[in-house]
């Protein structure tokens, strides 16, 4: 297998990326947002907002056309390369991640998508972006290449006392497959069947992570609204494995997969009569708090799910 | 057709003798199930060709029959009538008739790509079943799904203004959907967000919801793109030979 992901200079490079919030973290998961740039502060790693970013296409556009999908992801890598001269993208958003991910897959190997998106953007006035020049990498990847374990350890004030955590994956992190190369067997990335960057970046940061046999399930969050029934069902089986699993929180890295829990643990209680008490919280507020953090700078009161008692009782707030 | 011959069997077309005693001999139930045979002749030519001309459908004929699909499936597992190996060998025989015994649980698939990441053959099951759905409604066997509403509320949005808003796109669902807003739950889920939520979010939010977050010179590149849905819409409509359709209430016909 070929190595893709060149570990030495990681750390020099991904010190300063341009950052794409994407919608949601403009909406429903502000919380992730403000965590995400407490930490990049706190670590000296410097996040540049990608400039007029729009929308990538989340998993409705691809739906009525896909070729627009990759479109409006292209505009963003576009926009990060010619108006902000970054060679780093980073998406906390797993839609957003992989919608930038499957882009530079499909310009590297589709004629049509090559020609649309040249299209498309000659008609929008920009530069047609070119597969190759702008590197999309997850908020994980960031923080555990850019910043390193042994560094991270180093700034830990606290901690997170042995919380019991199951760590949440969702879908769009590591599928489809072909869209990831470099997590693939021996590419240097993280794992595709058992991914792990956020179970090293809580454990340093003093979790107990869990094993926890759905890290990547999918919680429904594509019907979340449309399929509601299905969602619930889906959801219902990844917060009663979590607690099986013997998880008093799950940490998560999308904010769809964050909402859908929130939502479907209220709507199993209310319509089903299943209640479980596992708190939802994005990764990046753990390891704020673990930092020392308050929790009003890591957004924890933004949640749905009300964890600040369950921190106060283990002593992280 | 020897791998299929279980799901081929029709329940009304199974008899068994309740009780029924040959030579001394009880062969009541199962003993004496009896399969009425049937001759299916109402095949659709054109079928595979027509999936294959839409979104996501492109490489249906790459697929062996391995089963992939249906085995790392998310909702073959909750619902095991939602078989996507079954019914893209259907498409691919033809059968349309017994492709439409399933035609209200096709537009279910929640996109989590496990059978993309499976298949052997790159034939993209997820977007199979994203085009047969599709398909569904173009051909008029079933209504567009709350799901297809969904996706086109949001992709107007992104048309529009080039990012979405999400509690608008809730209240459009639930209005085009015909569902009340306030339903227990949702109630619920609104209580525990504004509890303890800072004051500068809850600001936030609402500023969002009366100014819709726009992306910054969006114009050129939204008539862009919706002039390209419509010449792909007309390519999808010809291809399928259907008339010109009805522009939808979320005007993405709008350039048509």
């Amino acid at each position: 297998m070929t190595v893709i992901i060149d570990k030495t200079d990681l750390k020099k490079k991904y010190k300063k990326v341009g950052y794409y919030p994407g919608c949601a973290l403009e909406g429903s998961a502000i919380p992730y947002d403000k965590s995400t740039r407490a930490i990049g502060k706190a670590l000296g790693l410097e996040l540049v907002d990608v400039t007029d970013w729009n929308c990538c296409g989340a998993m409705e556009v691809k739906n009525i056309d896909p070729q627009v999908e990759t479109y409006l992801s292209s505009r963003v890598l576009s926009n990060a390369q010619h108006k902000d001269k970054m060679d780093v993208v980073m998406a906390p958003c797993n839609g957003c991640y992989k919608n930038l991910k499957q882009a530079e897959h499909e310009l590297g190997h589709s004629e049509k998508s090559r020609d649309v998106v040249s299209k498309i953007s000659a008609k929008a006035g920009h530069e047609a972006y070119e597969s190759g020049n702008v590197e999309t990498i997850h908020a994980l990847d960031w923080i555990k290449m850019g910043y390193g374990e042994d560094e991270l350890r180093k700034k830990i004030k606290g901690g997170l006392k042995g919380l019991k955590i199951a760590n949440y994956y969702g879908c769009m992190y590591t599928r489809p497959r072909n869209i990831f190369p470099e997590k693939a067997p021996g590419a240097g990335g993280d794992d595709l069947i058992k991914p792990h960057y956020m179970d090293d970046l809580l454990a340093v940061a003093g979790a107990e992570n869990v094993e926890f046999p759905l890290k990547t399930a999918c919680c429904g969050g594509a019907h979340t609204l449309s399929d509601r029934d299905m969602s619930t069902k889906l959801v219902l089986n990844i917060l009663e494995a979590a607690e099986a699993a013997g998880a008093e929180v799950i940490a998560t890295e999308c904010p769809t997969c964050h909402s859908g829990l929130e939502m479907h643990q209220i709507r199993a209680l209310k319509r089903l009569s299943k209640k479980t008490n596992v708190k939802v919280i994005y990764f990046t507020q753990l390891l704020g708090m673990a930092m020392g953090l308050s929790p009003r700078k890591v957004g924890l009161n933004g949640n749905i799910s009300d964890s600040r008692g369950l921190m106060k009782e283990k002593g992280i707030i | 057709m020897a791998i299929h011959e279980k799901s081929l069997i029709r329940p009304e077309n199974i008899t068994s003798g309740e009780n029924l005693v040959i030579d001394g001999i009880d062969v009541s139930g199962d003993w004496s199930t009896f399969i009425h045979s049937r001759v299916v002749s109402d095949y659709n030519e054109d079928m595979q060709d027509e999936i294959e001309a839409l979104p996501g459908g492109e490489f249906i004929h790459r697929c062996w029959q391995c089963g992939s699909c249906t085995n790392s499936c998310t909702v073959n597992a909750e619902n095991p009538d939602f078989n996507p190996r079954y019914w893209i060998y259907l498409i691919r025989m033809g059968m349309e008739s017994e492709l439409l015994r399933d035609k209200d649980i096709i537009w279910q698939c929640v996109s989590c790509n496990k059978c993309t990441s499976a298949c052997p053959r790159d034939v993209v099951p997820e977007g199979v079943m994203k085009a047969t759905a599709h398909w569904m409604e173009l051909k008029g066997h079933t209504p567009k799904s709350e799901s297809h509403i969904f996706d086109e509320i949001f992709t107007h949005q992104v048309i529009k203004y080039g990012k979405i808003e999400d509690s608008e796109v809730l209240r459009d669902h639930m209005k085009q959907t015909g569902r009340p807003l306030m339903q227990d739950w949702f109630v619920q889920m609104v209580k525990n967000m504004i509890k303890g939520l800072p004051v500068m979010q809850l600001m936030r939010m609402g500023w969002a919801t009366v100014f819709h977050p726009k992306t910054k010179g969006w114009a050129s590149a939204s008539a862009a793109i919706a002039e390209h849905i419509a010449e792909e819409r007309e390519i999808e409509r010809k291809a399928l030979g259907i008339a010109k359709r009805e522009p939808d209430v979320n005007h993405l016909d709008a350039a048509e």
